[in-house]
């Protein structure tokens, strides 16, 4: 059974087709990538499929049509991670991990401060999985770069959701912490939860995504294993780049390496 | 929570002050006896016909302001939303004067605070269109700016094309906001949208929590921003619109408060809102005694005192955060 089905979805903003008709399929305990140059259309999309974008074409989510579903449940069921939005306030670190709470909570009036031993559990384990739990009585906006990617990770686990949609969540992180992140990831999926990831580090997306799919300028140009979309051919006209591959510990590993000449 | 019962105690405590104090001062037993209707017959008029209303309109005045200027600053995700600042006090100043001075209350008492409304609603409304997207500081306020002087520019052309130049001191003096001289047809006139606009408000502060994650994350944990934006633009609207009907502009109560009491719930913008409700009472109250006791020749209005002590306020908090301005 697949988790996500998106089939012939179109991204269009006024004049702008920001990314073409394409279908994917998600199975449960995957990891995608959305790979391929600036201005590829990989933060529209993963937008579309967080429904924060007007799109054509049908979405299904565990068998569900998305617009069947309630902001609530669809919120129990997706969690999202943004490229950059800045947390505004000095919250503690412990109250913004609890955020990701908000879909599970009763009525309105119920405090936000009141959490149920559920909520309480999956707010620890987030913290502690994204080794932020000896922050959590810091204040977001005294933290590190790397500190506040890893504590707004640990908002976006603290939902357990199935879907995971993760735009570059890497961008500040020194390389020990990338290397934790995408562990982190693939924790998630061996406990069932899918994951969307955008990244720019073909690095890391030819060692640990499951799957590939490669835009340029909005159309889908490849999709598959990593290794066969990320080929010599599909480098150089996509990215430009030439990349050095090789094998270690029977895994094959990739860097780019130098622009293309043409 | 505490920080709301020490709030409340505050009111309390200032309330019966406000009750006791006066050109006839009362001991706190008279006030209390007042308050019941037992004791001397002329000291009961003073306290429920004179200076319970005044009390009674401080509070809706100061929660009025203090609630609305922590839901803006909760939705604009900025610390400098206010709705004096931000033109909606102006915009529903100039909504009144419209209203007053070109005969329109006589068809209707609520047509005054209706227009008030109705223009705050406008400014508000205008207010989150100009700043909706990367809204800096900068942006804000300068959208803030402009509507200020759009509101006040057309006040004084209201005021320049007044039929009746002599009421013109009047509409002035009004402008700059008292709660002084009011009587309970005024308490009843911004009551019921003041308590509407609460609690319009006050339902939007689990979402507002969620919101200082940005919009885009706000949405997919399942807030409805185009919806918590509505209820806060319409409640903003509906209190300040009908405080200011009543009492004229009072400045910087919406921008003191929830900045000096958000440390004491976390900085969680929902948290705050009860607080800076109850805060605003308390703050708009203290102010209120304070006039009174400052001996001046003409007796000071309250707009005048919260505006002297909130601007340097505003200019240190620009001050702390220039390099996020520039």
């Amino acid at each position: 059974m697949n988790l996500l089905n998106v089939s012939a979805c179109s991204v269009q903003i006024g004049e702008h087709t920001l990314v073409q008709p394409l279908s994917l399929r998600l199975a449960a305990g995957e990891l995608l990538g959305l790979i391929g140059p600036n201005g590829a259309g990989k933060s529209t999309l993963i937008k579309a499929i967080a429904q924060l974008l007007p799109y054509r074409g049908t979405m299904q989510l565990q068998n569900a049509a998305m617009e069947t579903l309630t902001a609530q449940q669809r919120a129990r069921q997706l969690a999202y991670l943004s490229q950059n939005d800045p947390v505004h306030w000095p919250i503690a670190v412990q109250d913004l991990v609890s955020l990701g709470r908000h879909p599970f909570r009763g009525s309105w009036w119920r405090g936000a401060g009141q959490l149920s031993a559920a909520d309480d559990a999956a707010v620890e384990t987030a913290l502690r999985v994204t080794d932020v739990w000896a922050l959590r009585q810091r204040r977001f906006t005294e933290l590190s770069g790397g500190e506040r990617a890893r504590v707004r990770l640990a908002r976006v686990l603290a939902v357990n959701a199935p879907l995971l949609l993760a735009d570059e969540p890497f961008a500040a992180l020194d390389p020990r912490h990338q290397l934790q992140v995408m562990a982190l990831l693939r924790e998630q999926c061996q406990r069932g939860a899918s994951v969307i990831l955008v990244l720019h580090n073909l690095t890391l997306a030819s060692r640990f995504c499951d799957r590939l799919l490669l835009l340029n300028q909005g159309k889908l140009v490849a999709s598959g294993t990593p290794s066969a979309v990320l080929n010599a051919e599909n480098l150089r006209r996509v990215y430009g780049i030439e990349a050095v591959t090789g094998e270690h510990a029977q895994q094959r590993y990739l860097v780019p390496w130098m622009c293309a000449t043409d | 929570m505490n920080l709301n019962r020490t709030l409340l105690a505050l009111l309390l405590a200032f309330s019966l002050l406000s009750l006791g104090f006066g050109a006839a001062p009362l001991t706190l037993r008279e006030v209390i006896a007042g308050l019941f209707g037992v004791g001397n017959e002329p000291q009961q008029l003073i306290i429920q016909q004179i200076r319970l209303p005044r009390v009674v309109l401080a509070w809706l005045v100061g929660a009025a302001l203090g609630a609305a200027g922590a839901a803006l600053q909760g939705l604009l995700r900025n610390p400098l939303a206010e709705p004096g600042l931000l033109g909606i006090s102006a915009s529903a100043g100039f909504g009144a004067v419209l209203a007053l001075y070109f005969g329109a209350t006589t068809l209707s008492l609520w047509l005054l605070p209706t227009v008030a409304m109705g223009f705050a609603l406008l400014a508000t409304a205008l207010l989150y269109a100009l700043t909706r997207v990367g809204s800096t500081n900068l942006t804000l306020i300068l959208a803030g700016v402009a509507l200020s002087a759009l509101a006040g520019a057309l006040t004084s052309l209201a005021l320049n094309l007044a039929p009746n130049p002599a009421d013109l001191q009047d509409i002035v003096l009004w402008l700059l906001g008292s709660i002084s001289d009011r009587s309970f047809d005024d308490v009843r006139l911004c009551a019921p949208f003041v308590i509407i606009g609460l609690a319009l408000l006050f339902s939007t502060a689990p979402a507002l929590d969620v919101l200082a994650l940005g919009e885009d994350e706000a949405r997919t944990l399942g807030v409805d921003v185009v919806q918590i934006r509505g209820l806060i633009i319409i409640g903003a609207a509906l209190a300040v619109g009908a405080t200011v009907a009543v009492s004229g502009t009072i400045g910087f109560v919406g921008l003191v408060v929830p900045h000096v009491l958000r440390r004491f719930v976390a900085y969680r913008p929902g948290q705050l809102l009860l607080p800076s409700a109850l805060g605003g009472a308390v703050l708009v109250l203290a102010a209120d005694v304070t006039v009174r006791l400052i001996d001046t020749p003409k007796e000071l209005m309250l707009g005048v005192v919260t505006a002297l002590l909130g601007a340097p306020f505003f200019l240190a908090l620009v001050l702390r955060s220039r390099r996020d301005l520039l």
